[in-house]
């Protein structure tokens, strides 16, 4: 389908050398920004990040769309497997921003755990009897 | 072209849907096999997105480049070295498996075959790969899934006492610096060292150990990986046997047995790339 047999056995070494060549560029990139190839240079974290994601997002359509062959299906089955993943990318901000927060408060917590509360049994009792009463009265 | 216009015909009956027609022109296998990869992207994002989590929570995180430096032959400080190789044995094998199922759309046996026997063998590698850098992690560098001897420091300082590895005594550091708790005779070495900036200037501390959640995280998700690839690597086995003795050539549907298991190992090479993107680059 698409491609003759000549034609895609080209693309498939063709693919696999880009494929190489981000690999061999996110090693060196990773290295480079953090000071491992020219001393004293860094990157930020957010260009290290950025340029990473970016480059592995690349790599992840290659082997998606030519090795996986996404790219010759119809339209309906690649929108059935590759829209639900959106949901993912909510997931990731969702999920980042709650691990800030516990970063963020973490001496509260740690605080908060050391806390001691003394309930008296008479209290707890109390509180159950007036539970239930309310409840009796909402019935 | 003759397939195009029975599928108009049939989107006009509005009997595409009702059963015997194929409307994606996929196999049922085919189609379910995507479907199965789709969920299994989704529980490997779930691990990763919690990775992320716990990372991004933590004050100090294990730094990649100091974790993964070793080298077989003894070699250290080769920051991302290794785990390069690994990938790259990990991609070599997913274009010999294009190329299987390439020769098995040509029905050609012999080449099916041979570019099989290709991926396995690659695959095999990786998992060999993945072995040592295991065996490197737990005997030689003591990390378990509750104990972490990987940290950065957190605040500038000198230290008090040596280690007999990198560390000598009267050594100073800065935030963000990495180290490694060596054990000795069974016994952790946390070295003591001297803060020389920052709230606690001047006190005496010890090495910490460093967030317990990483051990646990990167022995469960890379194994996670591993016994994937693992399933893999029998799954290929077995269809690679498949093909030579005749069996998917007696069926005439262009080796489709071939195309299926190389949707399952293109996979796995794609939860690859993010998780060297997470757990090696960032």
């Amino acid at each position: 389908m698409g491609q003759s047999y000549e034609q895609s056995k080209k693309t498939a070494t063709k693919i696999i050398v880009i494929l190489g060549i981000i690999t061999i560029a996110e090693v060196i990139f990773a290295l480079l920004g953090k000071g491992y190839i020219i001393d004293g240079l860094h990157f930020p974290l957010i260009i290290m990040g950025g340029v990473m994601i970016a480059m592995s997002l690349v790599k992840a359509y290659l082997i998606v769309y030519e090795f996986m062959h996404m790219k010759y299906e119809m339209p309906g089955l690649v929108k059935s497997v590759l829209l639900p993943t959106l949901l993912l990318v909510w997931a990731v901000f969702a999920f980042f921003q709650e691990g800030n927060y516990w970063k963020d408060r973490r001496g509260e917590i740690m605080d908060k755990n050391e806390d001691r509360v003394e309930i008296p049994a008479e209290t707890k009792q109390q509180g159950m009897l007036k539970q239930l009463d309310e409840n009796r009265k909402q019935n | 072209m003759a397939d195009t216009a029975t599928l108009h015909a049939a989107t006009d009956d509005k009997k595409l849907w009702d059963g015997g027609a194929s409307p994606f022109k996929s196999s049922y296998g085919k189609l379910m096999m995507w479907y199965f990869l789709l969920s299994d992207a989704f529980t490997f994002a779930g691990f990763l997105i919690a990775y992320g989590t716990l990372r991004i929570s933590s004050p100090t995180w294990p730094v990649p480049d100091f974790v993964f430096s070793a080298f077989p032959g003894g070699f250290h400080h080769k920051p991302l070295y290794f785990v390069t190789v690994m990938t790259f044995i990990l991609l070599a094998s997913s274009f010999t498996m294009v190329r299987a199922v390439q020769e098995g759309h040509q029905e050609n046996r012999k080449g099916v075959v041979f570019w099989m026997i290709l991926t396995v063998i690659g695959g095999a590698a990786f998992l060999g790969c993945q072995a040592w850098e295991w065996t490197t992690m737990i005997g030689s560098e003591h990390v378990t899934i509750t104990k972490n001897p990987f940290s950065a420091h957190t605040e500038p300082g000198v230290y008090l006492e040596g280690d007999g590895h990198d560390i000598k005594e009267g050594d100073t550091f800065e935030v963000g610096d990495s180290y490694l708790i060596h054990k000795h005779d069974g016994e952790w070495g946390n070295l003591k060292y001297k803060v020389t900036g920052g709230e606690d200037a001047g006190m005496v501390k010890e090495q910490a150990f460093g967030p317990k959640a990483f051990g646990a995280l990167f022995f469960f998700i890379t194994g996670f990986h591993g016994f994937h690839v693992l399933s893999g690597v029998i799954f290929l086995l077995i269809i690679c046997i498949n093909s030579a003795t005749g069996l998917y050539a007696a069926r005439k549907n262009g080796y489709e047995m071939v195309e299926k298991i190389g949707l399952y190992w293109h996979f796995v090479d794609l939860v690859w790339v993010f998780v060297f993107l997470v757990f090696y680059l960032l």
